[in-house]
């Protein structure tokens, strides 16, 4: 994790430059995989070929510089933060950068994306080599051009001057440049010298959002595109029986009404499949009913004129089902242990006083702004599809599967994206809309309306953990979680994320129940709600030994020794650094008596937060004032996005903690649009104050992390101010029945 | 099918669609104005905000056959020549995270400024409560509106 700013990476492998033929030096690049032996950069801007590259950059014969990008934007900032990097290197003003998407029609390239909170961390080292590289080439093209050594030379905003007093400007060397090697050694800034880094940065594509420009997926059109609308089974547990479309084909703006499925469920039948690369295709088992028409509009009355018969062919489930699955499977002997330290069962054995809890979170759909949708047209010799996907190479994978075609005819575009959350990491609405372009042989956008999209989620699963805490000589002396989970459970090294390390009698087991209702990833997966269970845990204990509860957690974080076990990344000095900072900024139990606290802490996605909330009651409800929110991301590339980035985490955690519910009866969830399924609103919402600990470490994720806390300071508040102990999501329930108790 | 004459962002348009389809549509799908965005369809989003003689309407819920003789204004023609003050206001807060929402937040809080130049925070987040945003971008919409209010004061 530390910042080195010399490292070994082999330029000649990942970056090569060409001389445009408009003049100008074209430098590709691609640090996933080292370019391929005969790859080079096209002579022309328009041709640009992301299968050979990752990413390219354009120094004008003006010294403007252009960096085009093939991966856009899903709200979390990096299309603005990772140009940062290079220009910071590269040594040129920002405001002579410009940032461009890589044009839609290319072809032939497969594209790689790092998911959202680690892009930062990937290409930070990547991206300023490159930087850095181009710059040092220019810088050579200056040296020859003068007759002197490159090492008299120095440049910086866009100028290289050497020690004669002569200067030269980067546009006046590009061409040379362009002829050089590349060069292998570099140097890389130390960050006191930074100049972009750090300093706020707006949002990129700021003018084509704020005035409606074409950008999303569901704004792409091509010239006969048509619409699709697709009805699929209403509950979990069932397909389609026979269905009616005669009074669908008489609207006027309906051209055709289609079955598809089949194509997905030989894919999902045959020996490759693999479930775990590609689950939602599940949500592909049964045949849908397809209503294409020539507007969005049209496809939306024709889809509710179709009269559908489902059939139940698997249990469809119900939330009580659920809970009592689940309650079953904490109650049981059957668990896989993650992680188990000393002895807990001794522990608890000798143990003064055991405290235990059980924490419960229903399912959660992600509810994306922009709702699922995709542009396919599949011909005979290539397949073209375009839209908001995450993982565009799974997707093209899939689909060339599914149509049995070759993968290098399977061209994926992106566009940006309405939100992801993680529903965007799977492709099931991809697979569709090539199932329907094939069989219809013309341009076709799925569209969903927002019912389509909450019903056919890939939800966040519901999740119950039992924690039980062994308390000797006022002293925590074991700590033993349970999770029981809906068709997975915490992946990675989240059994080993605190308090783990910090308790010698440590242990964490998990079991799960496999349901037909698809799951997935949600903004930081298992951690969303972990961190709420185990942080109202936490508060709680500190009320048991009768500490103050950050003191607890700072006097827990002295039992771990940094580097010790290499399970662990959290760092206690950076976490009780955090802490710190937090309470010192949210003047933790210094604010007025009618103000009540609650704090949290956690480490996820490689970022430490810690985080105050302030609430004051208002007729016997909490009015949620101020989040003050402390945060180690390492440097911080683009304070303003990065803020952005917390105050937005901070708030869907708040949000989703106190009103996100989502239930199922029958196989069929209880809300599908925003009528019933609420939404944190602007007058529920906190001011947020982030707070960035100073240091010098390599940057790491902020689109995760600000939220897991955030839940479990909320509680922690709220137990403050009325001694209720909130253990199930969503709060709003149990504060209603508070608010009844109040009133007897 | 009939054809019905509008007038969008000042300009004069003749449109073929169903006397139910409602004015979102005919703005995206006929108009090529894609600005104006789809998110829930009944009126509980606010992503659909367009101005209809001034006033910010949701457009996903109005049949546009009965809008003759109506100014309708969408994100594409609020600014005229240069960004609208609130438009700016958006810029130099950095405002958007995903986007999607923002051009109903910005149809919603012009109009609103018209009607109350000088708001208070409480009337501020009155005002802007009907218009979700997924991404929690409010903090800085909150903020946005109140340094518009003060620029056009
Ligand atoms: S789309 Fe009109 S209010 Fe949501
Ligand atoms: S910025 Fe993404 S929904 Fe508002």
């Amino acid at each position: 994790m530390e910042n080195k700013n010399k490292i070994t990476f082999s330029r000649r492998n990942f970056i090569r430059t060409s001389a445009l033929a408009s003049g100008g030096l074209l430098i590709g690049f691609n640090f996933f995989n080292s370019c391929k032996e005969a790859a080079v950069p096209p002579v022309d801007v328009s041709k640009l070929n992301f299968n050979d590259f990752n990413a390219f950059i354009k120094i004008a014969d003006n010294g403007y510089v252009t960096i085009f990008s093939p991966n856009p934007e899903i709200g979390q900032g990096v299309k603005t933060s990772m140009p940062m990097l290079i220009a910071e290197e590269l040594d040129v003003p920002w405001e002579h950068v410009s940032v461009e998407q890589g044009a839609l029609d290319t072809e032939n390239f497969q594209r790689q994306v790092a998911g959202g909170s680690q892009s930062i961390r990937f290409g930070w080292d990547a991206l300023r080599q490159t930087g850095a590289t181009a710059k040092q080439m220019l810088v050579n093209a200056a040296a020859a051009k003068w007759g002197v050594d490159a090492s008299s030379c120095t440049a910086s905003d866009g100028i290289i001057k050497n020690s004669n007093g002569d200067q030269l400007s980067y546009g006046d060397v590009v061409n040379e440049a362009a002829t050089l090697e590349v060069p292998e050694d570099v140097t890389l800034k130390l960050p006191k010298d930074y100049k972009i880094i750090g300093k706020d940065a707006i949002n990129v594509d700021i003018d084509d959002i704020i005035t409606g420009k074409p950008l999303f997926g569901l704004d792409y059109k091509t010239d006969g595109m048509l619409y699709a609308s697709v009805l699929r089974p209403p509950a979990f547990g069932q397909i389609l029986e026979s269905y009616d479309a005669s009074e669908a084909k008489a609207l006027s703006g309906v051209i055709d009404v289609i079955v598809i499925g089949e194509k997905a469920r030989n894919y999902l039948n045959q020996e490759k499949f693999d479930p775990s690369a590609h689950w939602s295709v599940r949500l592909s088992e049964s045949d849908k009913v397809v209503v294409i028409g020539k507007t969005t509009w049209d496809v939306i009355k024709g889809k509710k004129a179709i009269k559908a018969i489902w059939k139940n062919k698997s249990l469809t489930e119900s939330t009580e089902l659920h809970d009592k699955k689940l309650n079953d499977l904490l109650n049981g002997k059957e668990f896989d242990t993650r992680r188990s330290d000393g002895n807990v069962k001794k522990a608890f054995a000798n143990a003064d006083k055991v405290i235990e809890r059980v924490y419960e979170s229903p399912f959660l759909p992600h509810n994306c702004m922009e709702p699922m949708n995709f542009y396919a047209d599949v011909k005979n010799e290539k397949v073209h599809l375009v839209g908001p996907i995450q993982t565009p190479e799974a997707a093209a994978k899939v689909v060339a599967s599914l149509l049995n075609r070759n993968i290098e005819d399977v061209h994926v575009d992106m566009t940006r994206m309405g939100g992801g959350f993680g529903r965007r990491l799977y492709g099931d609405f991809v697979y569709e809309a090539a199932e329907i372009s094939d069989k219809i042989k013309q341009p076709v956008k799925l569209v969903s309306t927002r019912e389509d999209d909450m019903a056919l989620g890939v939800y966040r699963p519901a999740i119950k953990y039992k924690i039980a805490a062994a308390i000797k000589d006022n002293k925590i002396s074991g700590y033993h979680l349970k999770e029981a989970a809906i068709n997975s459970n915490m992946y990675g090294l989240i059994p080993h994320f605190f308090p783990a390390g910090a308790i010698e009698n440590y242990q964490v087991d998990t079991a799960n129940y496999q349901s037909n209702i698809t799951t997935g990833a949600w903004r930081a997966p298992y951690t969303n709600f972990l961190a709420f269970a185990e942080q109202s845990f936490i508060d709680e204990l500190a009320d048991e030994l009768n500490i103050d509860p950050v003191q607890l957690r700072l006097d827990l974080l002295k039992e771990v020794k940094d580097g010790e076990d290499p399970n662990i990344q959290y760092s206690a000095k950076r976490m009780s650094d955090t802490i710190k900072l937090a309470a010192e900024k949210g003047n933790w139990r210094k604010t007025s008596d009618n103000v009540f606290q609650g704090f949290a802490a956690y480490y996820s996605h490689n970022t430490h937060v810690a985080e105050v909330v302030d609430i004051t009651m208002k007729n016997g409800q909490p009015s949620i004032d101020k989040v003050t929110v402390a945060v180690d991301c390492g440097i911080v590339v683009n304070p303003t996005g990065a803020k952005n980035q917390i105050e937005g985490g901070v708030i869907d955690g708040i949000g989703h903690a106190m009103y996100g519910d989502f239930s199922f009866e029958n196989g069929q969830p209880q809300d599908v649009n925003f009528n019933t399924y609420r939404l944190i609103r602007m007058k529920e919402t906190p001011i947020v104050e982030t707070h960035f600990v100073k240091n010098e470490l390599s940057p790491t994720g902020l689109g995760e992390p600000g939220l897991p806390p955030a839940g479990g300071a909320l509680a922690n508040a709220i137990k403050a101010a009325t001694g209720e102990v909130l253990t199930k999501q969503p709060f709003i329930t149990s504060l209603k029945n508070l608010q009844t108790d109040l009133k007897v | 099918m009939a054809s019905y004459n509008l007038k969008v962002n000042g300009k004069k348009v003749s449109i073929e669609a169903d006397s139910d389809t409602p004015l979102l549509w005919v703005l995206r799908d006929e108009l090529n104005l894609v600005g104006t965005k789809y998110g829930c369809g009944i009126g509980q989003c606010g992503s659909c905000t367009v101005h209809v003689d001034g006033v910010a309407t949701r457009s996903c819920l109005l049949p546009a056959s009965g809008l003759e003789g109506s100014e309708i204004t969408t994100i594409e023609g609020l600014a005229k020549d240069k960004l609208h003050p609130v438009q700016h206001a958006w810029k130099a807060l950095d405002v958007p995270q995903c986007g999607y929402c923002q051009a109903g937040q910005i149809m919603t809080a012009t109009s609103f400024l018209k009607q109350n130049p000088n708001p208070n925070n409480e009337e501020i987040r009155n005002a802007m409560h009907g218009n979700l945003c997924r991404c929690a971008s409010y903090n800085r919409i909150e903020k946005a509106v109140a340094l518009a209010a003060k620029k056009m004061s």
